[in-house]
């Protein structure tokens, strides 16, 4: 529930019209300032100054997300991993831990596996972002996700895009070579399940397999 | 997270220049540590500036022979470049020791030098820490101590640097250049990182206006003969209980040169070159090697519950330097 309320905020926030969630901050903003005693209210004042200076302070962003480009506006305190979620419908990058502790929230920047939840937005600008959603070529499975299927490579499936993100980058890096390499170089990606075992057969097929990752 | 302005800077001046001009404000390279932190009010900036543009990318040969790493390359791009892979392998090793392929894609050297403790807490607002907030009192010197110091430590802090990379730095004798407002200098690696003593709020001896601007490796980088060895929790993606940087020159069997340097034992990389002198024209023995250990460890004082790294860092050292003079088998994943 909570996360399709975030969806649909985020959908309609397009730099041109984000004035629905403008009315809303600001509506909420002033409920807040009626009912606080006027004590408390001088003591906030600078805070709210600064929140409605907020406003003001979203930053122009290209990216290049699954391959489109997005002319996006963003607070510089937005991680990537909640432009994604929050603000671009893309809900299939997880957010796990926050801190860089659990590797559910890997995306690739131009190629390269990141932890999303550690990077802010706008600093990524012009770069090129690829999440689990933007990995099969339309209906056809990337064969680490047919891998990870055929496998059972996951019990609840919450790390899954961030290990098969992390797999795919793996494999290309050239850190697949053994079992006790798979484990060393995915150890960025933890799974409560315990789905370990599966997740490195399913690393192994595709590598031995040599398709094109 | 409190809001902040950020700003992108295009040269090296213009960084020192946006950091010392505005209130509050810091560099910022990866954010694996300073986002971290940002989260849970730990550093509360108001202006960041945004390094990551800034032409300090390169891995380059330097004038003394050696190597020059760019403090903006991230720590994949260096463990993976081929002159430090095939010169430098103790860094190497050090640095794929550290965190996951994910971190160490974001992770800059730079910024390696600069991350911050990992005691807990230093992470928790609602505790005590001289470290966050001086003069507030330390809680892990009674309190939950396992990760801390056992050399080096002081009343007010007892805290550890976390680096891996920076045990390997420390054993290669490297030197920090820097940039701030009044021109350019150049740290030598065992001065870069300090000790806690009354000001533990300090990590290191970077001004305010300083940026890192690349690290520089000598000519001999001990490719023959070296291990690095990190003892911790979990096989992978785990900081360092103790961690040991042991590099040697050889002759046959006797020792020409040695280093060694430690991590996790303390609030900087931890070298002791005068026990190290000792090693010089002996013979690369298990006993020798014991002698040294001994000689690092001396002083060495525990809490409840950190005393077993004492003997840990003692046996490591003896594992690193047989690892490097090859009377034992590296295990490597
Ligand atoms: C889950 C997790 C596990 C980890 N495990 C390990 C581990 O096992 N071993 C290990 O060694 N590390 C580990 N790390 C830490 C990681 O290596 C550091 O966070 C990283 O190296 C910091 O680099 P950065 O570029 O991301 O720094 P940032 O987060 O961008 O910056 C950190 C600080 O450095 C300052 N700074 C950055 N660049 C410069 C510069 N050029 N000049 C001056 N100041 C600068 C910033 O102002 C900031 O205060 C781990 C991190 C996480 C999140
Ligand atoms: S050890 Fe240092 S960082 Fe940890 S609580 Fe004490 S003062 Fe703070
Ligand atoms: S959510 Fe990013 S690493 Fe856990
Ligand atoms: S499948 Fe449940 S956490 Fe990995």
């Amino acid at each position: 529930m909570e996360e399709q309320k975030a969806n649909k905020e985020g959908q309609s926030e397009q730099p041109h019209n984000d004035t629905r969630r403008d009315f809303l901050k600001q509506s909420s903003l002033l409920t807040a300032l009626v009912l606080t005693p006027p004590t408390v209210f001088n003591a906030a004042a600078a805070r709210l100054d600064e929140k409605v200076a907020e406003k003001f302070e979203k930053v122009p962003v290209t990216l290049e997300i699954n391959r489109v480009k997005q002319k996006l506006s963003v607070e510089p305190r937005v991680t990537l991993l909640d432009l994604l979620r929050e603000q671009l419908n893309l809900t299939g990058t997880k957010k796990g831990c926050d801190y860089g502790q659990c590797g559910a929230c890997t995306v690739h920047v131009d190629g390269v596996r990141v932890n999303s939840c550690l990077t802010f937005a706008v600093m990524l600008d012009g770069k090129k972002i690829t999440t689990i959603e933007g990995l099969a070529e339309g209906d056809e499975l990337h064969p680490m996700q047919q891998a990870f299927i055929k496998h059972d490579g996951f019990q609840c499936g919450y790390c899954t895009p961030g290990q098969i993100m992390s797999a795919v980058a793996c494999v290309r890096e050239g850190h697949a070579n053994s079992e006790a390499e798979i484990r060393e170089y995915m150890s960025g990606n933890i799974c409560r399940c315990g789905a370990y075992p599966n997740i490195v057969k399913a690393i192994q097929e595709v590598k031995n397999g040599g398709q094109k990752v | 997270m409190l809001s902040f302005t950020l700003s992108k800077a295009n040269d090296v001046a213009g960084a020192v220049n946006e950091v010392t001009s505005k209130k509050e404000a810091n560099f910022i390279a990866g954010g694996t540590n300073l986002l971290d932190l940002m989260k849970i009010d730990v550093m509360t900036p108001r202006h960041l500036v945004d390094i990551t543009q800034l032409a300090l990318k390169t891995i380059d040969g330097n004038e003394a022979g050696g190597l020059r790493l760019g403090a903006l390359a991230t720590n994949a791009e260096t463990a993976y470049h081929n002159e430090v892979e095939k010169r430098y392998p103790v860094l190497s090793h050090a640095i794929l020791a550290g965190a996951s392929a994910q971190l160490r894609n974001m992770a800059t050297d730079g910024g390696n030098l600069m991350q911050r403790t990992r005691c807990y807490y230093f992470y928790d607002l609602a505790t005590p820490c001289n470290k966050r907030e001086p003069g507030s009192g330390c809680s892990a010197i009674n309190g939950f101590n396992r990760i801390h110091a056992i050399l080096g430590q002081s009343e007010a802090c007892i805290a550890t640097h976390p680096s891996d990379m920076c045990v390997a730095l420390a054993a290669l004798d490297a030197k920090v250049n820097v940039t701030g407002k009044n021109g350019d200098r150049t740290i030598p690696f065992l001065e870069f990182h300090r000790l806690p003593g009354d000001k533990p709020e300090l990590d290191n001896n970077l001004q305010p206006d300083e940026i890192i601007t690349s690290i520089d490796l000598p000519a001999n980088g001990f490719a023959d003969n070296f291990a690095y060895i990190k003892v911790r929790d979990r096989a992978s993606y785990a900081f360092a209980l103790v961690s040991v940087a042991a590099a040697l020159e050889m002759e046959g069997d006797t020792i020409k040169e040695a280093r060694l340097a430690l991590g996790g034992v303390a609030h900087k990389p931890w070298r002791k070159p005068e026990a190290e002198a000792n090693l010089k024209d002996q013979k690369a023995t298990k006993g020798n090697f014991q002698k040294i250990a001994e000689a690092y460890l001396e002083g060495a004082k525990g809490y409840e519950h950190n005393s077993f790294k004492i003997e840990l860092a003692k046996r490591a050292i003896v594992r690193a330097l047989s690892q490097a003079a090859h009377l034992e088998e590296k295990e490597q994943a």
